[in-house]
């Protein structure tokens, strides 16, 4: 269950900022990036930053967590829908889990996403938080 | 003279009371709380750690600063004491974040509790040198304290963002002046999780000398005097040294208010002055002059005059103020999960 650092060090763009791809033929935007569109087998396509509010689809809740993530369970693993429609799953910190909620209005927060053991490389990337200003 | 086009600050919602603390080492809670001057600190959850809270403070920052693109910052200055790693640069990982990467000067700064107004020193120099458009100064930490020291009731975390430029200015820098002596009041050694410091000697001869040292040659050097700001900030590693160097300065209550933070959010060590600045800028209004004076263990201050600009009305509201951070939707954590968070439980790896 680690990730790689030169894995982590590929995903930065969508991890770090929230790139996305934005296709010409189709108009859709893919998140993560794709080269490709599935649809149209377009590569025409200009990146895109996704926002960084919306709110939850669906969720499910963590309580036995692999080992890295032992000390944030019990945790909620949600699907938000972004205001621009996007869709996109993350680990939903600074909640309850029993105050998480389908429609709960999220923010996109900066976390450390993954510690690898004591000596590993530190993977940083996105989180929901509730929004609450 | 260059000053801060945007800034921002960035806290975690966790908090911890004294009380809580002092039950678990059979300390009086009464006394802590009337000797430090300070009720609550702020606790990083286990996925919040220095260039999270880094990243989190520049974002505001940017959302002040009228449209700066992050290409166009030529570096990024993060000071702490807690940098998440012992060898790879906290800089690189925020300037990736913010989009600020590849063309950049990137360092990590270290100096006690005055890393952060260190970064904001040197990022000034670089814009009033011309050397860049803009440079990116951050004060970030997850302080450590020893458990059962009386570290351990104020060591906070928290984040100040400023981005320094030329025009378009928030408040502009008129005056700086840094003061250093050889002073062992306050260590860590390498590979020691916890600092240690020298009790009651880093009071008298350590903060308080520096601090005045710091503040009186900025005066000196500006010919103005307390009553001439309209604010004051000095770094509070607990409520009461703040608020007595001020008075001993010729400053009131009133002036360090907004900026006083640490009764309610403890002591972000590198983060204090910087992130009393941010919480002081919230409130300012336009020609209000604003002094501020870090302080660093080992030792060394950084003292800086800023004069608020008419742009300070309209960039204000464009982030999330600091005295909301501080003040609401607070999530108050019991001892055992502090001790969780903050990894001070020995677990199998």
């Amino acid at each position: 269950m680690t990730m790689f650092s030169s894995r982590n060090w590929r995903e930065y763009p969508q991890r770090y900022r929230l790139e996305a791809s934005k296709f010409k033929k189709s108009g859709k935007t893919y998140f993560p990036p794709r080269a490709v569109d599935p649809e149209t087998s377009d590569t025409v396509q200009e990146k895109v930053v996704l926002p960084d509010t919306g709110k939850i689809v669906t969720y499910t809740v963590i309580r036995t967590a692999p080992g890295m993530w032992a000390d944030n369970a019990p945790y909620a693993l949600a699907i938000a829908e972004l205001t621009d429609g996007t869709r996109l799953m993350a680990q939903v910190a600074d909640c309850d889990v029993n105050e998480v909620k389908i429609g709960m209005e999220i923010r996109i927060e900066f976390r450390r996403i993954q510690t690898e053991s004591h000596h590993g490389v530190l993977s940083y990337g996105y989180k929901f938080v509730p929004k609450w200003y | 003279m260059a000053g801060i086009v945007g800034y921002g600050a960035h806290l975690p919602r966790h908090r911890i009371k004294v009380e809580e603390i002092a039950k678990v080492w059979g300390a009086d809670a009464p006394s802590y709380k009337k000797g430090l001057m300070l009720r609550e600190k702020s606790v990083p959850p286990p996925d919040m750690d220095t260039i999270t809270l880094a990243v989190e403070a520049a974002k505001n920052a940017l959302k002040r600063s009228g449209g700066v693109n992050p290409a166009d910052i030529g570096a990024i200055y993060i000071g702490s004491e807690s940098h998440p790693y012992a060898v790879k640069p906290s800089g690189t990982t925020v300037a990736e974040a913010i989009g600020a990467t590849p063309d950049i000067h990137c360092a990590d700064f270290e100096f006690a509790c005055k890393a952060g107004s260190e970064a904001m020193f040197v990022a000034l120099s670089h814009v009033d040198s011309g050397n860049m458009k803009y440079a990116l100064a951050i004060a970030a930490d997850t302080s450590q304290g020893a458990p059962s020291d009386a570290l351990e009731f104020s060591a906070a975390a928290g984040a100040g963002a400023f981005i320094m430029g030329k025009d378009n200015l928030i408040a502009d820098c008129l005056f700086t002046h840094s003061y250093m002596t050889d002073m062992p009041d306050f260590w860590r050694r390498e590979h020691q999780f916890y600092p240690q410091h020298g009790g009651r000697f880093t009071g008298e001869e350590a903060y308080f000398a520096t601090t005045k040292g710091a503040s009186n040659a900025i005066l000196k050097k500006s010919g103005k005097k307390p009553s001439d700001f309209a604010y004051a900030v000095f770094h509070q590693p607990n409520g009461k040294f703040p608020q007595r160097v001020a008075k001993e300065l010729g400053f009131t209550q009133e002036q360090i208010d907004p900026g006083w933070l640490a009764p309610r959010l403890g002591n972000t060590y590198s983060g204090a002055s910087p992130i009393g600045l941010t919480a002081t800028l919230d409130v300012a209004k336009p020609g209000d002059l604003i002094f501020m004076c870090s302080y660093g263990s080992g030792a060394g201050s950084d003292s800086f005059i800023w004069k608020v600009t008419e742009r300070i009305d309209e960039v204000r509201d464009l982030a999330v103020k600091t005295h909301k951070l501080l003040d609401e939707n607070l999530i108050y954590v019991d001892y055992g999960t502090y001790a969780k968070f903050r990894h001070k439980i020995k677990m199998n790896d």
